[in-house]
């Protein structure tokens, strides 16, 4: 049986914070699970299923935040693949709702590494010892922008990328920055104040890179015959595809993305072509993460994507394929350094009709919301979501 | 950009992962190993006792050292900058490592470097690293 359709999203906040010093973890969790269920019209009682991944306070999974806000769940998940478990979580949600094993999901993510200092892309993080690459890769400095730089690098090399081809990316996120009273960078910039910012690792400059930002978002997901008693646009969920894609043993090619496999199961169970697409949110932790992404969902062929994305091409009202509406991770935030769920948001308030008029897609009835999580450089997720309005 | 040496941070001890401690003992004497199924004859990287391609046991050898470079970069924002990059082996699989003696802004794709070994920080073990052949 097919899942297509099996669940509507029915609430989605985006909290406004990007620095939040005062506020703890798990209440950065619970304003966004409130803001989320407000937007539903749904209250705390209705929520019987809670998904979250490793951004989530405490030690065991959901526990915590099940524990903080007081959940009376018959289902939970907190499946962890860094910045992507948004859309797993869309994906899981979709088949608990469909298997009966819950009615009313509720999806949270929070964080705040600005308040915290931390180097998000510069610093390398030492992980658990026992992780079985741990000794083979950090006395080698894998900081997060210095393995997106190998990627882009190697793009470069097979297929005649450009710094300034790379830089239209951010450009594009800037143009539509400026309307998101919310966004960290609100300055339209342009190639060649991309390509002229220092350079963090080669061959990407500071512009090339995401924020550093506190904040969070969550999303309340409901089955068919709930969403269509609420007060709220329909946004169904019709298509979902997760994947990992690891080092093999050392057969390394790092020239795509995990997207090349999460894409194709979406795609079929949603029955649409990329070309059908209306609105893309693509994670955008780096200029190189949306080039490499679109390629891999199939928005062009591979190697084309310097071309694709140049000259404006992501510019809503300007551009073929609108994409991060919202400014983004380049402009916007990246809250707890995980980007895949503000990518839902702005997804459903395109196919809602609610994002601002100035970037708002007219007659937006089909979005993707694709995540990445982990590091192209070594091993990540790739989770891609469609979503229909009804 | 010139090569500075910098601090080689190394989390646990070889002893914490029993798997892969004759890897460092050969690094010690200079050797750099890797491990090769008795199965399927492949190589692979890093080393694992089953083997990540048709879970056959796995013996240790000793690597040319010999490797080209498949992809880099130089990390400018850091103190001193370092290059990390992935090395393809002569024997066949790709790996994880930092190049070093050299002028970083000489890194090419593709260009022939072999092995060299660095002690870590501390009580951290022997490490190999590239630097050009």
């Amino acid at each position: 049986m097919s899942l297509k359709g099996a669940a509507y999203i029915a609430g989605a906040w985006e909290h406004p914070t990007r620095k939040a010093p005062d506020k703890s973890i798990a209440l950065l969790h619970a304003e966004c699970a409130r803001g989320a269920l407000a937007d539903a019209g749904l209250t705390k009682d209705d929520v019987d299923g809670y998904f979250c991944a490793g951004d989530a306070p405490g030690a065991l999974g959901p526990l915590s935040m099940v524990d903080y806000m007081n959940l009376k769940c018959r289902h939970v998940d907190s499946t962890d693949v860094g910045g992507s478990s948004y859309q797993v979580a869309v994906g899981h949600a979709l088949e608990a709702i469909a298997a009966g094993r819950c009615n009313v999901a509720l999806i949270t993510l929070a964080g705040r590494p600005r308040s915290e200092g931390q180097a998000t892309g510069t610093a390398p993080r030492p992980g658990n010892p026992a992780a079985p690459e741990m000794q083979f890769e950090f006395p080698y400095g894998p900081a997060t922008a210095n393995l997106y730089g190998m990627c882009a690098q190697r793009h470069i090399y097979e297929y005649g990328t450009s710094s300034q081809q790379l830089a239209w990316i951010k450009v594009a996120a800037s143009h539509h920055a400026q309307h998101n009273p919310n966004a960290m960078l609100r300055d339209v910039v342009t190639v060649e104040d991309v390509v002229n910012s220092p350079m963090v690792s080669t061959p990407l400059h500071r512009l090339d890179c995401c924020v550093i930002s506190d904040g969070g978002g969550a999303l309340v997901l409901t089955k068919p015959e709930i969403a269509k008693s609420l007060k709220r646009p329909l946004v169904k969920v019709i298509g979902v595809g997760e994947s990992p894609k690891h080092q093999a043993g050392g057969q390394i090619d790092l020239t795509y993305t995990a997207a090349r496999w999460s894409g194709p199961p979406a795609w079929e169970m949603a029955g649409i072509k990329p070309a059908d697409i209306k609105y893309a949110s693509i994670y955008d932790s780096f200029t190189i993460t949306v080039l490499m992404q679109l390629e891999d969902l199939g928005f062009c062929e591979k190697g084309q994507g310097g071309k694709f994305v140049a000259d404006g091409n992501l510019i809503s009202g300007i551009g073929k394929l609108p994409f991060n509406t919202d400014g983004g991770g380049l402009c916007s935030n990246h809250p707890a350094n995980r980007g895949g769920i503000t990518k839902i948001i702005e997804a459903v308030r395109q196919l809602r009709n609610e994002a601002h008029p100035a970037v708002q897609v007219r007659n937006c009835d089909l979005a993707i919301a694709h995540g990445t999580g982990g590091t192209l450089g070594t091993r990540h997720c790739g989770s891609t979501v469609i979503l229909e309005r009804e | 950009m010139a090569y500075v040496a910098r601090k080689i941070q190394f989390v646990g001890t070889p002893e914490t992962n029993p798997e892969t401690k004759p890897f460092f003992e050969g690094a010690a004497e200079g050797k750099l190993m890797i491990r090769r199924c008795t199965s399927c004859k492949k190589a692979h990287w890093y080393p694992r006792e089953l083997c990540p391609f048709c879970f056959g046991n796995c013996e240790w050898e000793q690597a040319s050292g010999n490797a080209k470079i498949y992809t880099y970069s130089v990390m400018e924002r850091a103190t001193p900058p370092y290059a990390i990059g992935y090395v393809t082996l002569a024997e066949g699989p790709s790996v994880l490592t930092n190049f070093v003696d050299t002028d970083l802004g000489a890194l090419k794709i593709g260009l022939d470097v072999k092995v060299t070994f660095i002690k870590a920080e501390g009580d951290g073990p022997v490490l190999p690293f590239f630097t050009p052949a």
